[in-house]
């Protein structure tokens, strides 16, 4: 027996789904005069539940009478149709009814939970199922197609049914048949070879797949289908990285360089020269090899940092993709060490611009992009629409990080046309480790153990596919890689598994990420050999073949190698709190993968060949130096107006939309929010956080991403975000000589020589930057492939590659919070201070971009004077002699002032001819908007500015002006005003691009 | 003897770990227990003298804030709760634990119809972080006794209080139940000043015994200076404003 209960607002309580509908159907234009009311539905399947139980239900546990009011009946009743009363009639005119469903399988955490409460009733458990109802009205027919695509379902994950539902059951799962199923590669030629990787969505390259049918042509055998699966899984780019940990040969303008490892030979071998510099003093723990990076924080603690990648799951279910993104890098901390306790979330979007319909006409003067691909004109087919696109990750990263009680602290939105059909979601987690709980390492003969969810068909080849191209036909291709993530079923596992490291019940942790079981159970092995029995997997229903089972990445799932001893005390701890937990296999010393099901043996492959025997990639990378041109500065230029349009600009304006829906201050160690000033809406330089409450040492979290610059050259842009995420966190009070670095490289088709070198400079600025400022990199990750393709109304094959972007995050540490700045003006009469040098570097800066001029020198670093400044600023700042201070970035300083008068909310006067600049830069625009690295706005009280100048004495820097209190931004050059603001409109301009 | 805090989680709590260091700032003894360690005995409950149900998302909050765990409560721990509070103990939900209290019925704001107010989603339609001003009433409730204003941060979706009308509203101000309410310097409430679009910009509510408080706001975040946003602007402040609630907790049992 199927019922519906639907729930439905009260009488004159607000009916939100429907109003946001309405909102969102006027903004692009649908409707005027459309009418919405909405329901959420649970449909009920049990035989043995009564009408009599139902009104129980509805009115004591889905309805809450003091707003909503309930109605329930057998399904195919059309009661259940009939709009809400609270509808008026209006005679004549039609109502469409819409019901909105996660596809089967999709992950519903509300079904489960609400199948428990009704047992917790004492009622029969039925199987339940979520969906969403809509009554529109004044709608013509081809909208309703437009509003069902673009607004109500994303087809990646949920279904739309028009009229009344017609269903007869809601379980899910068939029977499964076992039959073992072997690939034939024999008789393949090397078209028939990229055939079946195509047809299979292995996504191989034709040497991978040489080597295997010689590999089994040598045992006189066929691969079975989860034998080739599990290779594709972990020789994938995703698991193994191949590319750049592959043999390139790179050229540049200084000449040719091989490599047999390259990220060996650069960002790896700069960190293990730091550490040996370092000595006894190395305060590295654990780098570039378990799933985070893992420096020292205290005598008791070390703290750890990952961030990942979520891009092509997010372009096709924004909010899935973000959602499990988040998940993702959770389970990477969790999988640190013996388990790391997530401490603070950042997260890094690239969207395209979300009023992307309004640029069309100014897309032809945006000619400063050297890549004539970003003149795209109009959505493709098979994009979702960017403002969708952002909101879906926004919420996604939200529902998870809130969920999960872990404080999102730091992150950064950054707009470009290219990243249309191809936006990038990075997620980074930081954790906090007991000293003694660092390393792992499994056991020969421990159980290998799966807790956390089930397994099902979700997810199957998430690792395969991110290592293709992106086409419009992606979705209907790929839409098992796409899942929603189940937030309480990952916290549920992190309370038990952090219970189960102080007790000492496991031996070794990793999580099921790209792979599923086949990545965590095949490296966790790796020197050991292992026997999975694949049959005694839990799943969510039945059907899944042995196959998919052990590729599925179903989430919320974690691999433990656990002693025969210890296995009962763990079983139990899981069990009381609601966690399952199930031997799957063990580790046996035999040097082999050997997986079964029932007993029967469905694949057998040497560990040795399954790790070392991928065919090494290489590969050609070139990098010329785009030609140079000058940058014309315009005759006459409006400085205030151009500071209001940087001010407006998508990249500097406010992101308080996102910030406020994310907690930043569970766990309760917030010191430096992302939001500071006197009405706390001012942009923060970086976030600190206190993960151990009783004590006063801080973490800062930071980062540093800027792919305009990339348009000029990748190695500048490399080294300006390793500098501006230092800086960052230098300006909050972060100690220089204790910050680590992330890089997490998203860039297009590497197999392109161009793409690749310009991939290989911006590593090497990587190595050159950290070996100077002593800042190693601990960990991480490359996406590549990053492009969208798409064919046009011409029958034409468009590709988008995005811009090369390089996300540097910076995790640095502070002695004591209390000594740490916040960048809002604090006091008229302070003095204000410009910290660094400042050269003509308008090219790719924001001047460039809202004055729509190209050319220049793009910014630059040095990286000794660099060293020297972060560490005279620290001082000071540890000094207690700064009151505020802000980095210079986007906007140079007029942006940094503005800021720092409007969050602090007391106006200042600058005078900027007094500055320090190379001889060249000695133009008023060049002062004010040039994005040179490696400099800081400090507000000084004036009886330390003494003290202050001794500190600086051998860093570039000069007093220019001083806070006052007239709530007026005054900028003079030589004694000229030229800019005159009221702080409140320069508020109001940077306030309201995303102000939604 | 150090009163002894019982703060309750279930899955999905998330603010235990900070609840139990506020308490114990305070001068109390807490320890963190699973809801299903309760289930089996509710006799622990004995060897507390403070309940705290803190803040997270409580099985997801799945269907609505707080649903199941209140309900769970309800139907399986309702005597051994009303028992605690009729002992001269104290009971404190913070945010989640405000949604879970309103559906146990321990607030006393339950008649023959079910609850006559609930907490309901923000007029924003989502969640939202940010720091409130609190105008405190603190009529008999125990927690709050000579404490006139906080500044601390909510951090919810769901926190909007509705009173079933404007005379359920009336009479439970009268009996000096609405001890919290959101305020701002100048004028009435409006958004953001009041989050959520709250009736009677109410943020917390005491029972009749003024031993049970639930709040929306997260008094746990703000026990040190330097978790207030403009700590760096105001250096006089020493402590935090939610640190006098659990030490008035504390105090009651000393």
């Amino acid at each position: 027996m199927l019922w519906e209960i639907d729930i439905l607002p009260r009488q004159g309580q607000p009916d939100r789904a429907a109003q946001r509908l309405a909102h969102a159907a006027r903004q692009l234009q649908l409707a005027d005069s459309l009418e919405v009311a909405s329901a959420r539905g649970f449909l009920l399947q049990s035989e043995d539940l009564s009408s009599e139980h139902l009104k129980i239900l509805a009115r004591e546990l889905l309805a809450d009478p003091v707003v909503e009011t309930a109605r329930f009946a057998r399904l195919g009743d059309e009661a259940l149709s009939a709009p809400p009363p609270t509808w008026t009639d209006k005679n004549g005119s039609t109502v469409e009814l819409l019901h909105v469903l996660l596809k089967p399988g999709v992950m519903d955490p509300v079904a489960p939970s609400t199948e428990q409460a009704i047992a917790d009733f004492g009622l029969p458990r039925p199987i339940v199922r979520t969906l969403r109802k809509y009554w529109l009205r004044g709608l013509q027919t081809q909208d309703l197609e437009q509003l069902r695509r673009r607004l109500l379902a994303n087809d990646a994950i949920e279904q739309v049914v028009q009229g009344p539902l017609a269903l007869d059951r809601i379980d899910l799962g068939r029977p499964y048949h076992f039959e073992l199923r072997t690939v034939d590669l024999a008789g393949l030629d090397d078209a028939g070879l990229m055939a079946l990787s195509r047809k299979r969505q292995l996504y191989m390259q034709l040497a991978e797949l040489q080597t295997i049918q010689k590999h089994f042509a040598g045992l006189d055998r066929q691969p079975t289908d989860i034998e080739l699966e599990t290779l594709a899984q972990t020789w994938s780019e995703h698991c193994s990285h191949k590319t750049l940990a592959g043999r390139i040969a790179y050229q540049d303008e200084r000449g040719e360089r091989r490599f047999e490892n390259m990220l060996h030979e650069t960002i790896f071998a700069a960190t293990k020269q730091l550490r040996e510099r370092w000595g006894k003093q190395d305060w590295c723990v654990s780098v570039f090899r378990d799933n985070a990076g893992v420096v020292r924080f205290d005598d008791k603690f070390n703290v750890c940092f990952k961030v990942e990648t979520h891009n092509h799951p997010s372009a096709l279910e924004p909010y899935g993709g973000a959602n499990t993104g988040l998940g993702g890098v959770i389970r990477d901390t969790l999988g640190t060490g013996m388990g790391a306790k997530p401490i603070c979330s950042t997260d890094v979007f690239c969207f395209a611009p979300p009023d992307f319909e309004s640029r069309i006409e100014d897309r032809v003067l945006s000619s400063q992009i050297p890549n004539p691909k970003s003149q795209i004109p109009n959505l493709p087919p098979g994009v979702l629409h960017p403002r969708r696109v952002m909101q879906g990750v926004v919420e996604g990263v939200r529902d998870y990080g809130n969920r999960m009680g872990i404080p999102t602290v730091n992150g950064a939105v950054f707009f470009d046309e290219r990243y249309l059909g191809n936006p990038l979601v990075f997620c980074g987690n930081v954790g906090l480790l007991p000293r003694d709980k660092s390393f792992k390492e499994p056991l020969a003969n421990d159980l290998i153990v799966a807790i956390g969810g089930r397994t099902g068909r979700d997810g199957i080849h998430g690792a395969t596919f991110s290592s293709a191209e992106l086409t419009h036909e992606s979705e209907e291709l790929s839409g098992g890689a796409v899942q929603i993530g189940n937030a309480i079923e990952e916290k549920k596992v992190a309370d038990v598994l952090l219970t189960a490291r102080d007790r000492g019940l496991f031996t070794a942790v990793t999580d099921c990420g790209a792979g599923g079981f086949s990545s965590a159970v095949g490296e966790m092995g790796e020197d050991i050999g292992a026997e999975v029995w694949l049959e005694r997997a839990p799943l969510k229903y039945e059907g899944l073949s042995y196959t998919e089972i052990w590729i599925s990445e179903s989430q919320e799932r974690m691999v433990l190698a656990v002693s025969e001893e210890k296995w009962s005390e763990l079983e139990k701890l899981c069990h009381s709190e609601g966690v399952e937990a199930t031997i799957i296999g063990r580790f046996m010393p035999s040097g082999r993968l050997v997986l079964k099901y029932h007993g029967e043996s469905v694949g057998d492959l040497e560990m040795k060949y399954l790790h070392k025997g991928r065919p090494p990639v290489v590969r050609e990378a070139r990098y010329a130096p785009p030609p140079t041109a000058p940058l014309v500065l315009p005759d006459r230029i409006d400085y205030g107006n151009t500071l209001l349009r940087i001010l407006g600009s998508l990249n500097v304006a406010s992101k308080e939309w996102v910030i406020r829906q994310y907690d930043h201050e569970v766990q309760g160690g917030s010191v430096i929010k992302p939001l500071v000033g006197v009405t706390n809406d001012g942009p923060s330089d970086a976030a600190v956080v206190r993960p151990v409450l009783r004590s006063q040492r801080g973490i800062v979290i930071a980062c540093g991403m800027n792919p305009r610059y990339g348009d000029f050259d990748t190695y500048h842009m490399a080294a300006s975000a390793i500098d501006e995420a230092i800086r960052n966190c230098v300006a909050v009070g972060a100690d220089p000589s204790r910050i680590a670095l992330l890089d997490n490289f998203c860039w297009g088709d590497c197999q392109r020589p161009e793409t690749l070198g310009s991939l290989v400079r911006a590593a090497l600025a990587c190595r050159d930057l950290s070996l100077v400022l002593e800042t190693p990199f601990i960990s991480g990750k490359d996406s590549l492939n990053n492009e969208f393709s798409y064919v046009d109304a011409k029958r034409n094959r468009v590709t988008i590659a995005i811009p090369s972007t390089l996300l540097i995050s910076a995790l640095g540490q502070v002695g004591n919070v209390s000594r740490c700045v916040t960048m809002d003006f604090k006091q008229p009469g302070s003095k204000l201070f410009i910290i660094g040098q400042t050269k003509a570097e308008l090219g790719g800066s924001h001047f460039g971009l809202v004055q729509n001029l190209s050319g220049g020198q793009v910014p630059t670093v040095d990286p000794l004077a660099a060293r020297a400044t972060f560490a005279a600023v620290h001082s000071a700042i540890h000094a207690g002699l700064v009151a505020a201070c802000h980095d210079l970035s986007e906007g140079g300083l007029a942006v940094a002032a503005a800021e720092m008068a409007f969050a602090g909310g007391f106006g200042a006067e600058i005078e900027v001819a007094n500055m320090p600049v190379d001889r060249e830069a000695n133009h008023p625009a060049i002062r004010l908007f040039s994005e040179s690295n490696t400099r800081f706005l400090c507000e000084v009280p004036s009886e330390k500015s003494r003290e202050f100048g001794k500190l600086l004495a051998d860093i570039p820097h000069a007093e220019i002006g001083r806070v006052t209190d007239t709530a007026r931004l005054v900028v003079g050059d030589a004694g000229i005003a030229i800019i005159n603001a009221g702080i409140d409109v320069l508020k109001k301009a940077w306030k309201a691009p995303l102000d939604w | 003897m150090s009163p002894r805090v019982l703060i309750l989680r279930a899955p999905g709590t998330n603010c235990d770990e900070e609840s139990a260091y506020a308490f114990e700032r305070a001068g109390g003894v807490a320890e963190r227990m699973h809801i299903a360690r309760l289930l089996e005995s509710p006799r622990v409950l004995g060897d507390f003298q403070i309940l705290c149900l803190p803040g997270g998302f409580s099985y997801g909050d799945d269907i609505a804030a707080g649903r199941i765990l209140g309900n769970q409560i309800r139907h399986h721990l309702a005597d051994a709760c009303r028992e605690f509070r009729d002992a001269g103990k104290l009971v404190l939900g913070i945010c989640n634990g405000f949604q879970i209290l309103l559906k146990t019925g321990l607030l006393d704001l339950d008649d023959e119809g079910g609850s006559r107010a609930t907490l309901t989603w923000n007029d924003s339609a989502k969640f939202e972080a940010r720091w409130v001003q609190l105008a405190v009433a603190p009529g008999n409730s125990v927690f709050l006794q000579g404490i006139e204003e906080m500044e601390l941060p909510v951090a919810h979706a769901e926190g909007k209080f509705v009173a079933r009308d404007e005379a359920t509203l009336a009479e439970l101000h009268n009996a000096g139940r609405l001890v919290l309410r959101y305020t701002a310097t100048n004028g009435a409430p409006s958004y953001p000043a009041n989050p959520n679009g709250a009736m009677g910009d109410v943020a917390g509510v005491c029972d009749r015994s003024g031993r049970v408080l639930g709040l929306m706001p997260h008094p746990e975040r703000f026990i040190d200076r330097t978790q207030h946003p403009r700590w760096t602007r105001e250096p006089n402040r020493t402590t935090g404003d939610g640190l006098r609630l659990f030490e008035n907790a504390i105090r009651y049992f000393s």
